[in-house]
C-alpha cells in the first residue's frame, strides 16, 4: 500500500530548535510520527505549533537540528517531495470565483506526473465531493460558499493529492457537530484505508483525543507530553472524580485510585448507593495539569513526559 | 523513488500547460463577473467618449485630429495598466488571500502561477487593444490606411511593452505590505504619468522640464512608439523634436524589460520563500482591522 519502508518513520525530528533574534521559539523539539498514525500537536498560543508545522511543510527554515519528513530534509527537498504532501491550512478567501468542482479539478491535475501504482493522483473528484459533503454544492463559487462549506472545501484541496503526509492546521474551525462528526469520519478512512500520516493542530481537546493516535504538547518551544490520551491521563496522577449518592444526599469525591475507593465505598455501605458516576481526568484535565505545570517551573520540564507504549 | 516514472522537465511542462490554462480560466471569470463587466464597459466607454470629443480638436498644426494621436496613446496607456498595475495589484491581492500560499503547497504550483499572471495580463491588455482598435475602425478615418509595417510594429511594441511593465508590476506586488497599498502604489501614479506623458494631449503642450521626466518612464515610450506604429509621417511634427524616435524606443523599452527579467526573479523568489501559514495570517488580521 504505502511506497517503500513502511517501518522508517514519516516524521522524524530531532533537537529542532528555532529562534528570531534573541527570542526562542522552538527549543530542543523531538518526535517521530510513524506510517499511518494520526498525531494532534496541541499546546497554548505561541507554543511553537505553527512554527513547527511550517518547518515540517519546507515553508520556514529551522535554526538547528535534524529534520527528515518522507525521508528528506524539507529545507532541501523538491517538488516531487511537495506532491506527496497535502496542507489545509487556515483559509480566508482565496479564488472566490472559482467553481468548487472546477478548483478540485485544476488543482488535481497539478499531482498528475507525480501519481504512481500504489497512490493513483489525483483523486477522483466526484469521489472527493462525496467525501466531504459538497456534492451538492459542486457547481458553486468557492466565495459564495458557507464557513463551515468552505473548510470542507480546503480539506479537499488538501487530500486532493492523495498525500502521504498530511498536515491539518485547526481543520474544525466553524463546524457544527454534524459537521465535524463527518470531518472525523474522513480523517479516520484516510489514515485506516489510504495509510495516510496525519499532523494536526487544535484547540479542540475533544477533537484530539478522538482523534489522534497520539498526543504531542507543546509548552514554550518544548515537547512537555508525548503519549495517547490515556496515556497522558495516566501519567499526570488525574485524579478521578466519583460521584454518588447515599439517603438522599449526594457526594463528590477526587479519588487517586478510584477502583479502590469504590470498592470500599460499597464494602461500608452497601446497596445504600446510588447515582455512582466514575469519571477519570478528561485529556482537557491532563492538558490543564501539564502546562501549568511548566509554567510554573518551566526548568522541571527537561526532560519531557516519554509514555513507554 | 517510487515517483521516479515521471521526467522533471515533463512535470515542469505539465505546470506550464497548467498555468496557461489557469489564466484562461480566470480571464472566464471576469468577463463572466458582473463587477468586472461594468468596469470594462464604464471605463473603456470613458476612453472612447474621448475620443469622440476630440475628433473637432487639432492635432498642433498637423491638420489630422487630435483624437488620431489619442487613440494610440491608449493603445500604448492600455499597456502599462495591463502590465505594470494590472499585475501589482492581483499580486498583492492574492498574497493576502492566500492564492499565493496555495501556489506554493502544490507542486510546481508557483510556476503555474506565475505562467498564469502573464497569461491573464497578455489577455486583458489585448481586450483593451481590441476594443480600441475597433472603436477607432468607427470612428477615425485613416486606421484602415495603416501599412502592415504599421500593424507589425504595433504588435512588437506591445509584447515589447508587456515585458518592460510586467516585471516592474510584480516587483512592486511582491513588495507591498497590504493589498490596499499595492493599489495606491500603482494607480496615483499611474495618473499622474498619463498626465505628464501626452497620452492625451500633446506632450509638446506640456512645460519643457517636464519632457525629460516623462521621458524615463514606459508610459511616454509606449504612447510614442503607437503613434510612431500607426500615424502617417506628416503625424511627427507633434512629437518632440518633429519626429518619431523608432531607435529610442525599442532602446528604453529593452532597458526596461531586460532590466525588469533580472530583478523580479529575484524579487520573486524572495517574497515566495516568506510566504506561509502564519504570513497570511498576520496580514488577514491586518486587514481586518483595517475594516473595523
Amino acid at each position: 500500500m504505502a511506497d517503500r519502508h513502511e517501518t522508517d518513520p514519516v516524521i522524524s525530528v530531532r533537537s529542532l530548535r528555532m529562534s528570531y533574534g534573541d527570542s526562542v521559539v522552538l527549543d530542543g523539539v523531538s518526535f517521530d510520527a510513524h506510517h499511518g498514525e494520526v498525531l494532534a500537536l496541541l499546546g497554548p498560543n505561541g507554543a511553537g505549533k505553527s512554527t513547527t508545522i511550517e518547518i515540517l511543510e519546507g515553508f520556514r527554515h529551522r535554526s538547528d537540528g535534524e529534520v527528515h519528513v518522507l525521508g528528506l530534509d524539507p529545507a532541501k527537498a523538491d517538488e516531487t517531495w511537495r506532491a506527496r504532501l497535502g496542507i489545509v491550512q487556515q483559509s480566508w478567501r482565496d479564488h472566490g470565483r472559482w467553481g468548487v468542482r472546477q478548483l478540485l479539478t485544476h488543482l488535481g491535475a497539478y499531482y498528475e506526473p507525480f501519481s504512481t501504482t500504489h497512490r493513483p493522483r489525483p483523486m477522483d473528484v466526484d469521489e472527493l465531493l462525496e467525501t466531504v459533503g459538497l456534492t451538492e454544492h459542486a457547481r458553486q463559487k468557492a466565495g459564495s460558499l458557507s464557513g463551515g462549506q468552505r473548510r470542507r472545501l480546503d480539506v479537499a484541496i488538501g487530500i486532493v493529492g492523495r498525500p502521504d503526509l498530511l498536515f491539518l492546521d485547526e481543520p474544525t474551525t466553524g463546524f457544527d457537530p454534524q459537521a465535524r462528526r463527518d470531518f472525523h469520519d474522513v480523517v479516520h478512512r484516510l489514515a485506516d484505508l489510504e495509510g495516510t500520516t496525519i499532523l494536526l493542530t487544535t484547540h479542540d481537546l475533544d477533537e484530539a483525543e478522538k482523534l489522534a493516535d497520539r498526543i504531542l504538547i507543546l509548552a514554550g518551544g518544548r515537547i512537555v507530553a508525548d503519549g495517547s490520551a490515556a496515556e497522558l491521563s495516566r501519567e499526570v496522577e488525574g485524579q478521578t472524580e466519583v460521584r454518588w449518592s447515599r439517603g438522599g444526599e449526594h457526594f463528590v469525591h477526587a479519588a487517586t485510585d478510584a477502583t479502590r475507593f469504590v470498592r470500599e465505598l460499597f464494602e461500608q455501605h452497601g446497596s445504600d448507593i446510588g447515582d455512582l458516576e466514575v469519571r477519570r481526568s478528561t485529556l482537557e484535565d491532563s492538558y490543564m495539569t501539564l502546562v501549568k505545570r511548566f509554567e510554573s517551573d518551566p526548568a522541571a520540564e527537561r526532560q519531557p513526559l516519554e509514555v513507554v507504549r | 523513488m517510487s515517483t521516479s516514472s515521471l521526467r522533471p522537465s515533463g512535470a515542469v511542462l505539465h505546470a506550464t500547460r497548467l498555468g496557461v490554462r489557469r489564466g484562461g480560466i480566470e480571464m472566464m471569470h471576469s468577463l463572466t463577473n458582473r463587477a468586472d463587466q461594468i468596469w470594462i464597459v464604464v471605463m473603456n466607454g470613458i476612453f472612447v467618449g474621448v475620443l469622440v470629443l476630440q475628433r473637432s480638436s487639432d492635432l498642433g498644426s498637423t491638420g489630422y485630429s487630435l483624437a488620431v494621436a489619442t487613440l494610440p496613446g491608449l493603445i500604448g496607456m492600455n499597456v502599462v495598466m495591463g502590465g505594470w498595475m494590472g499585475t501589482a495589484q492581483m499580486l498583492a491581492v492574492e498574497r493576502e488571500d492566500g492564492t499565493l500560499l496555495r501556489a506554493k503547497s502544490t507542486p510546481h504550483g508557483m510556476l503555474a502561477y506565475l505562467v498564469a499572471r502573464v497569461t491573464l495580463a497578455v489577455l486583458n491588455t489585448a481586450l483593451g487593444l481590441v476594443i480600441f482598435l475597433v472603436a477607432g475602425l468607427f470612428l477615425l478615418p485613416g486606421l484602415t490606411d495603416v501599412p502592415l509595417t504599421g500593424w507589425l510594429m504595433l504588435l512588437a511594441v506591445f509584447l515589447l511593452g508587456m515585458l518592460a511593465t510586467m516585471p516592474w508590476g510584480a516587483v512592486v506586488g511582491a513588495s507591498v505590505k497590504s493589498a490596499g497599498a499595492g493599489f495606491g502604489l500603482t494607480f496615483l501614479p499611474m495618473i499622474v504619468l498619463i498626465a505628464i506623458s501626452g497620452i492625451f494631449y500633446p506632450i509638446t503642450g506640456m512645460p519643457d522640464w517636464l519632457h525629460p521626466v516623462a521621458q524615463v518612464f514606459p508610459v511616454y515610450w509606449l504612447g510614442a512608439g503607437m503613434r510612431d506604429a500607426l500615424l502617417p509621417e506628416a503625424a511627427a511634427a507633434a512629437e518632440l523634436g518633429g519626429q518619431f524616435h523608432t531607435l529610442t524606443t525599442f532602446g528604453v523599452l529593452g532597458a526596461y524589460a531586460a532590466l525588469g527579467l533580472l530583478v523580479a526573479p529575484r524579487v520573486l523568489r524572495a517574497m515566495a520563500r516568506k510566504e506561509s501559514g502564519s504570513a497570511v495570517e498576520s496580514r488577514k488580521a491586518k486587514a481586518m482591522q483595517g475594516w473595523s
